[in-house]
């Protein structure tokens, strides 16, 4: 295909899309949440090694670890998907599959969240 | 996808390699990426060997001295051939460099010249700089003011000429723009270090009055954000200037503006 405009046009393309900040600001926020975050939940982890299913039930019910815990996967997966969108815009050109992508990108974290977080609130109020 | 293996008839093939010159006990082996849109070959490296004792110093020395002495077929651009016309950028040894100011001693072994990574080959070690150029035009690299223009000159202090240092010394010769790995995976909508540096070196200019329309052209997740902080363009730079600060400048003031 013979493309008969201009480099300048080329390059000025679509415009700015005046946005971008917010998503370079947050991926340094959760970035700096996800240290502490982290390194509570590896404590946690390793803690609970090998303790029985309802020492680790009734430490997970403990008001003070289910919320750390929620704060680590909302954190962690929001970082996740900001960096994982990233990567694909690097090296997805076609732009059905980068769409797709973008959107599968999207979903995912939600339903791995959503799901997480039901998990522990379930084991924090259910009883 | 991003292409990991070049096309079929980018592949590049082993040259001829040409006499070595009679008499000269000095040698210098090169080796030279050739292509030539006048044929339907692919690319080749061809084996030149240079008298040393009869070539200047440095690796555009060698060139011009093939060029005369064997092959006057070789296509390089070159003008003022001592670093300030940024003609001569091209990959030596592995980095992208001026041929004019890289000494062939800082070179161990054979010397292998290729043109700049990722830009179309107009011929051996032309590279199409089409669209760096357009990119760079796109930024409006000039002082544009609203306020009436003075009898005499736009002022500027001291303290604030001195923040253009580091900046204003660019000269395009695109070393740093061909070297980033973003540039060459999404070349046509991240605008490169090399442009994003002289976006910076408006950005800052105490005399210019468009900063926010100029930020505003930039806020883009590809125009700026494709920059993960690589550092190849400051790696690359034989200015030795720093793209990859004012690129983390320019994204300073985007977050000062908003937070």
């Amino acid at each position: 295909m013979t493309d008969m405009r201009t480099p300048l046009g080329r390059v000025r393309g679509l415009g700015s899309a005046r946005e971008g900040t917010m998503h370079f600001w947050r991926q340094r926020l959760t970035a700096i949440a996800n240290v502490p975050l982290v390194l509570f939940m590896v404590g946690l982890m390793v803690a609970l090694v090998g303790a029985p299913y309802e020492d680790v039930r009734a430490t997970l019910a403990n008001p003070f670890v289910t919320l750390v815990v929620i704060l680590f996967f909302v954190s962690v997966l929001y970082h996740m998907k900001l960096g994982m969108q990233i990567v694909i815009e690097d090296y997805v050109h076609g732009e059905g599959a980068k769409v797709a992508l973008i959107a599968l990108n999207t979903f995912f974290p939600l339903v791995i969240g959503v799901a997480s977080i039901f998990a522990l609130l379930n084991i924090a109020f259910g009883g | 996808m991003v292409e990991i293996t070049l096309p079929k008839n980018s592949r590049i093939n082993e040259g001829r390699t040409w006499p070595k010159p009679a008499g000269a006990t000095n040698l210098r082996e090169y080796k030279i990426y050739r292509w030539s849109p006048d044929d339907d070959e692919n690319p080749r490296t061809d084996t030149y060997f240079v008298d040393m004792d009869d070539c200047g110093p440095m690796v555009l020395d060698a060139l011009l001295w093939i060029k005369n002495n064997v092959d006057p077929t070789l296509t390089l651009r070159r003008s003022c051939r001592e670093g300030i016309c940024g003609s001569c950028a091209m990959n030596i040894d592995g980095t992208n460099t001026l041929a004019c100011t890289k000494g062939a001693d800082e070179v161990s072994g054979v010397v292998k010249v290729y043109p700049l990574p990722h830009m179309p080959v107009v011929k051996d070690l032309v590279p199409d700089l089409t669209v760096p150029y357009a990119q760079l035009s796109s930024i409006q690299p000039w002082l544009q003011t609203v306020s009436p223009e003075p009898a005499k000159e736009w002022t500027q202090s001291h303290e604030d000429r001195q923040k253009l240092d580091g900046l204003y010394e660019c000269i395009l010769c695109f070393c740093c723009q061909t070297s980033c790995p973003s540039y060459w995976w999404n070349g046509e909508r991240y605008l490169g270090p090399a442009v994003l540096l002289q976006a910076y070196r408006w950005l800052i200019d105490s005399r210019d009055e468009k900063t926010g329309e100029r930020l505003d052209n930039l806020e883009d997740p590809f125009r700026l954000y494709r920059c993960h902080t690589i550092m190849n363009c400051t790696q690359a730079c034989p200015k030795g200037l720093n793209p990859a600060k004012a690129i983390a400048e320019i994204k300073k003031m985007m977050i000062e503006r908003r937070v």
